[in-house]
């Protein structure tokens, strides 16, 4: 089931379309990737999720309900440009946004103790933020973010500004808060986590959605037909071994072993391949190279932006 | 609704408990209080002179009660009112202490003529023994009634509180020709400006705190969160209301304390005079009355001064002050509220300003003008709108103005506000989530007319 859909929503700033009829489902208890060059729109649709402002045409639904100012109380947001009132004091900061986002003060209070626990800040509630360090910041504002424990999560860019330890923490806790069942949409330009944490992604260029799907499925359908073989050289350069419908994209060698990736031309398989080399080469190693959400965004946007 | 209760209750709470608030409000007081206090004490720093003071006490009762001392010399006169008023100004005394005869009660008013304005500490000195000499002659006549009565043991339990006696002096300064309705006119010049200065500092000093917070919270970009949390009016109306508070609770403590200071010093200037002796019995020598008509008619008019005193609509004034100081403050605050937010930093401000500031501006001129000219033309049109009424209808009213302009105007100004508020929320609600884009005049009216 779908936790969060848009339909055909656009979205109008004087002079400019900042979205064009993006339509997205972001199936429920996923880590749903929302990708994009700069200014593609990403943030725009982001705000109309979290009802910061409303779209011009089309709907959004949240639960099978048509999004209402209630379900905000369901939504947790940690914007890429983070802000906390830097005159005030950490606790009382994080008790202010909690109680706007509907926790009465005791459980608010009983759940920050045990997040500041968790997290090494138990000192720091009567610390103004100003005091605290940009890192330190951003603990706070996650812990604000995920407090009141929100059905769907918005984090966009949430690893910038975290050194790698603290990195590594934040990403465990927000494998953690999708296995209580959170959704999450993530929004970043580092590829390698989005292969590393997203199930799902959409990718939006142009003001438009241009890529839709299960990563596994997109990386699939951007699939060269190319596979790596590791193997000891026999006799011969493998191309007179291949012959002249498999093409060798790429080829290397080290002391022990040659690799090479070949691609498979239409109309034939992996078998094919398989069988053309078994017994002429000494096979290690042989699998199927798919190609990087890096690759794949690269190539779907310059395709766009060519048309 | 209970959101806005909450960014109230921050706004609020995070600016009292600043140090600048409580700095503020220490300081503020003392500031009034010795603008008040400072004069006085000069006023007590004597020249050395001995002054004297003519009594007509057509009462009698005070008769050789206020004692002679190295500054004051207290000469009892048997002249009426009229002459000595005219006398007054030639014999080179200091001043005349008029304890005017009133039928059927006890005498609890005086009145000081002088050329110059009395120091409070002979103020408090005639008060003291005013009241301690009514006071005493009150004791005395209750006693005398209980004797008839045979022991009224509850109503000598009520006695202390019986004879309580708060006698109103009024200082009255007369020119050469002994006219000296001045000072009343000078009262309520007093009470018009300092109401109305008191509106437009006040619309000023918060109306920028307002401006400040909406652009803290745009250029921290804590924005992006609370939006996301409260709708973009709940939030600015949230700051507007919490920043009222402050700005009522800081008055509020000023007027405390100024008070407070003001009396500490009253007492202090009192207590540095002789003490009045108590007696407990002196036998009431009934004043001769003499040119009787001519008496009645300076106590007439005496009355009539106590009249005007006693008329000026203190409840009008003060629920009128209390509208037009809230009603001006909150149709500014929301202009304020929608510079800041259509600006990124505070250099920005200047442009959206101007317009903001200049009726305020014109609004402090005009008033001036009124306090000269109440029904005038101007100050009747400049009452009326909005944008300049609080100011200017605060400097007409202790003058008395007709009830119903009074309303109108305050409808007007109602009406102003909930369409500033209406302005600025639209505004505020585009302009807090734009960054980086040197905002004109033109982009603000299509702000304006976008429809959602």
């Amino acid at each position: 089931m779908a936790l969060f859909i848009a339909d055909n929503v656009s979205k109008h700033f004087a002079g400019h379309t900042a979205l064009d009829r993006v339509s997205i489902r972001v199936p429920e208890g996923s880590i749903f990737g929302l990708l994009g060059p700069n200014g593609a729109g990403k943030t725009t649709l982001i705000r109309i999720i979290n009802r910061i402002i409303g779209p011009d045409e089309g709907k959004i639904w949240f639960r099978g309900e048509e999004m209402h100012h209630k379900h905000i109380a369901h939504i947790g947001y940690l914007p890429e440009e983070r802000g906390l009132y830097r005159k005030m004091r950490v606790g009382e900061q994080a008790m202010y946004l909690a109680q706007l986002k509907g926790l009465s003060r005791k459980t608010a209070k009983a759940r920050l103790h045990e997040w500041f626990e968790k997290f090494g800040m138990s000192g720091w509630w009567n610390k103004k933020i100003e005091e605290l360090s940009k890192g330190m910041q951003q603990k706070v504002q996650f812990i604000t973010t995920i407090l009141h424990e929100p059905e769907l999560l918005i984090f966009d860019e949430p690893f910038s500004g975290f050194d790698p330890i603290n990195a590594e923490m934040l990403k465990k806790e927000i494998l953690q808060l999708r296995e209580k069942g959170a959704t999450v949409i993530f929004s970043t330009h580092n590829m390698a986590s989005v292969e590393e944490l997203c199930d799902h992604i959409a990718l939006i260029d142009r003001s438009r959605k241009i890529l839709e799907g299960k990563v596994k499925e997109i990386r699939k359908e951007y699939s060269t037909n190319t596979y790596r073989i590791v193997f000891n050289r026999m006799n011969g350069p493998l191309a007179d071994i291949l012959g002249n419908d498999f093409i060798i994209v790429d080829e290397s060698e080290d002391e022990e072993h040659s690799c090479a990736s070949v691609r498979i031309p239409q109309g034939m398989g992996s078998n094919d391949l398989l069988r053309r080399i078994a017994g002429r080469i000494d096979i290690h190693a042989y699998n199927e190279i798919l190609p990087g959400m890096h690759d794949i965004f690269i190539s779907a946007v310059k395709e766009n932006q060519g048309k | 609704m209970n959101k806005i209760l909450l960014v109230i209750r921050r706004e609020y709470l995070t600016r009292v408990r600043k140090r600048s608030f409580v700095v503020m409000t220490i300081l503020g007081p003392l500031l009034m209080a010795s603008a008040f206090v400072v004069p006085m004490y000069l006023a007590t720093m004597d020249d050395g002179d001995v002054k004297v003071i003519k009594v007509v006490d057509e009462t009698g009762w005070f008769f050789g009660k206020f004692d002679n001392t190295g500054e004051y010399i207290f000469n009892y006169s048997a002249s009426d009112l009229e002459t000595a008023k005219t006398e007054l100004s030639e014999s080179g005394e200091f001043a005349l202490l008029y304890i005017p005869r009133r039928e059927l009660t006890v005498p609890a008013s005086a009145v000081i003529y002088s050329l110059r304005p009395p120091n409070i500490g002979l103020q408090g000195y005639i008060k003291n023994v005013m009241s301690k000499e009514v006071e005493t002659q009150k004791l005395r006549i209750n006693l005398e009634e209980m004797e008839l009565k045979e022991a009224d043991r509850e109503r000598a339990m009520k006695l202390p509180e019986l004879i309580r006696t708060n006698i109103s002096l009024v200082t009255m300064r007369i020119d050469q020709e002994g006219a000296e309705e001045q000072t009343y006119t000078e009262v309520m010049m007093a009470v018009a400006f300092v109401s109305g200065l008191i509106i437009y500092m006040f619309i000023f000093i918060f109306g920028a705190q307002v401006l400040r917070g909406v652009m803290e919270e745009k250029t921290s970009r804590i924005i992006e969160i609370m939006a996301s949390s409260v709708r973009p009016f709940q939030l600015m109306m949230g700051k507007i209301i919490g920043i009222a508070m402050v700005g009522l609770t800081q008055f509020l403590l000023w007027v405390i304390l100024t008070f407070a200071l003001v009396s500490v010093f009253q007492f202090a200037f009192a207590d540095s005079m002789p003490g009045p002796e108590v007696r407990m019995a002196v036998p009431v020598t009934a004043a001769g009355p003499e040119g009787e008509a001519e008496a009645a008619d300076a106590g007439a008019q005496i009355a009539r001064v106590f009249e005007i005193i006693d008329s000026i609509q203190y409840d009008v004034i003060l629920l009128s002050f209390l509208f037009f100081f809230l009603g001006g403050y909150l149709l500014y605050a929301a202009l304020f509220a929608a510079i800041g937010s259509a600006v990124d930093s505070e250099t920005d401000t200047q442009q959206f300003m101007m317009p903001v500031t200049i009726p305020l501006i014109l609004a402090i001129i005009v008033a001036n003008l009124a306090i000269a000219n109440p029904d005038g033309q101007l100050a009747l049109w400049f009452s009326m709108i909005p944008f300049t009424s609080p100011v200017v209808m605060m400097a007409r009213i202790p003058f008395g103005v007709p009830i119903e302009q009074i309303w109108i105007s305050a409808a007007l100004l109602i009406l102003g506000f909930v369409f500033t508020t209406w302005l600025a929320a639209r505004i505020y609600r585009t302009g807090i989530l734009m960054y980086g884009k040197k905002v004109s005049y033109r982009e603000l009216w299509k702000w304006i007319m976008y429809r959602k």
